[in-house]
């Protein structure tokens, strides 16, 4: 045996509430739910050890707005759920997002609609992408597809929040949530303390001494609101143009390509390896900011492609944005797996063995 | 199709793809024992996946893991059809048995599931592993008993990797806890063919 590298056997979950600390997180409050318990589980017994707080609230509305506390005060502040917690919090994103606070909120889905089921799946993408509440915002939507990404994307998250003072969304699903895989050794330790944001001339920590501030979502003024819409959409657009993260394999000689995010690409991925073996000619685009979502990478592969195969465990969502990059360029097709269920790769090869023949 | 992926790892030691799935009531060591394949394989410097069974799992009702163990990297974590069942109640045996790969290899704790299988298409490996616990004095450890013979039939990772990995998996527990499960391990590889 060759010289084995020293590497950590440790679950999504656990790897993202790690990630979190490291990111100088001291402020969490959530609500167990399946398939996210070992998130909290982890979050609960290791809070305390780094001097933070750690909150089990009585419900996902209580934990989102304890977060909205928090943030307001100036803490690096989390919440994680799943789907159905997710839908409890979006009141509490929408207010967030109306007083341009930063936090973190991770969302390792499950089935849904409604209670749904435990297993995987990744059918909360429009829920992310569009907001989720109510109101014209945005959340940043960080996928990671391995335990390792999972980490560094909680760590990461916590930086891009307090950059644009934004809400940040990690989506996951219960797959990678609880499963467990080697990371490197030197992950956790290599995650620099994050530096404390000087910035924060606006949190609410006491006004002895100095003017008055406020944080709020309500403005009645006329043409206040509006103001602040536009505002907000000039910081979207910044982090349009700045934040975008995409993986693309094969780009120029690929005819085909799969575009598949989180656990899925994993799958696309050994899918397209094997197809290559065979002599065809197959690439895969990961999108791993589903929003901002990564248009132009797409759209710029269009012009070489003949046509793209989106892979979800949905009925199919992140396919609407991937039509609208591409729109009448070429074609695009779509194939998903849902109720939990996991696409296998015999079945993406199958559709694309089909889709070759025109069928 | 099976016989042929056997012969190639004969001839390459080092291209290994292996699922698993382990199966038994809550509460004989089900989630253990599949980890500790992952960190003994992990620890061989293979890629590993390791992932529960969803569901209201509780004492008394069936849990179980999967595994996958390869040399290259793990897609999805997911195994539908394995390549090898450990399998320690009848429940799971009635669950799984049917879902092994052609040439595939199921390991039955023989203690419990007095059965035969009807399948001509895979192997058989009869341990009765509750039995054994039971002399090592401690019911408890059979999981490891099971764990032992799975290594020593399959031969993807050895005895002593497993061995010197129980410590990452009982940190918090005495030395004597894991000698009991050292034990139980080399109890299982004897019963599978191994020498002591």
């Amino acid at each position: 045996m060759s010289k084995v590298v020293k590497r950590i056997l440790i679950t999504g979950n656990e790897a993202c509430a790690e990630g979190a600390i490291r990111a100088g997180c001291r402020f969490y409050a959530g609500y167990p739910i399946t398939p996210q318990n070992e998130l909290i589980g982890y979050m609960s017994k290791r809070m305390r050890e780094a001097g933070g707080t750690f909150i089990q609230a009585e419900s996902e509305l209580a934990a989102i707005n304890m977060v909205f506390g928090a943030a307001a005060a100036g803490e690096r502040a989390m919440t994680s759920s799943s789907g159905p917690g997710i839908s409890l919090k979006q009141e509490g994103i929408s207010y967030l997002s109306g007083c341009e606070l930063p936090a973190v909120v991770v969302n390792v889905m499950r089935g849904g609609p409604g209670l749904g089921n435990i297993a995987p799946s990744q059918s909360d993408y429009f829920q992310a992408t569009r907001g989720g509440g109510h109101g014209d915002y945005r959340t940043i939507v960080l996928a990671p597809a391995s335990v390792e990404e999972f980490a560094t994307f909680a760590f990461d998250a916590f930086d891009l929040a307090d950059k644009y003072r934004i809400v940040t969304l990690v989506l996951t699903d219960g797959a990678l949530g609880q499963m467990m895989e080697p990371v490197p050794g030197s992950l956790f330790s290599d995650m620099k303390p994050a530096k404390r944001q000087s910035k924060k001339g606006w949190i609410l920590d006491g006004c002895r001494g100095r003017k008055a501030r406020s944080i709020k979502s309500l403005f009645l003024k006329d043409g206040e609101l509006e103001e602040l819409n536009k505002k907000l959409q000039r910081k979207y657009e910044e982090i349009s143009k700045k934040e975008v993260r995409c993986e693309v394999l094969y780009e120029k000689d690929s005819e085909i390509f799969l575009i598949a995010y989180g656990i899925v690409a994993r799958i696309v991925k050994s899918c397209v390896e094997k197809m290559r073996k065979n002599g065809l000619k197959v690439g895969v685009i990961r999108p791993i900011t589903l929003w901002p979502f990564p248009n132009d990478i797409i759209s710029k592969a269009v012009s070489k492609a003949k046509s793209m195969l989106v892979v979800e465990m949905s009925e199919g969502q992140m396919v609407e944005d991937v039509r609208l990059a591409v729109g009448d360029k070429c074609k695009v097709r779509f194939y998903g797996r849902s109720g939990g269920n996991i696409p296998t790769e015999d079945e993406i090869t199958k559709i694309l063995i089909d889709s070759r023949r025109g069928k | 199709m099976a016989i042929k992926r056997k012969k190639a790892i004969v001839k390459e030691k080092t291209a290994i793809h292996e699922s698993i799935i382990a199966a038994g009531f809550g509460g004989q060591g089900i989630m253990l024992l599949g980890k500790l394949i992952g960190l003994s394989a992990m620890n061989e410097g293979k890629e590993v996946t390791w992932i529960s069974s969803y569901g209201a799992e509780v004492r008394g009702g069936t849990a179980h893991s999967m595994v996958i163990i390869s040399s290259l990297p793990i897609s999805s974590p997911t195994v539908k059809e394995p390549d090898t069942c450990i399998i320690m109640n009848v429940p799971s045996f009635i669950k799984f048995e049917k879902k092994i790969k052609k040439g595939g290899l199921i390991v039955v704790n023989s203690s419990i599931v007095k059965g035969n299988s009807k399948r001509k298409d895979i192997e058989i490996l009869k341990v009765p592993a509750t039995d054994v616990a039971k002399k090592l004095g401690n019911v408890r450890v059979a999981n490891m008993v099971m764990l032992g013979a799975y290594l020593k039939k399959r031969g993807f990772i050895s005895i002593e990797t497993a061995i010197s990995s129980l410590k990452e998996i009982f940190t918090s527990k005495d030395e004597t806890v894991i000698e009991l499960n050292k034990l139980a391990l080399k109890k299982g590889w004897e019963a599978a063919g191994g020498r002591g």
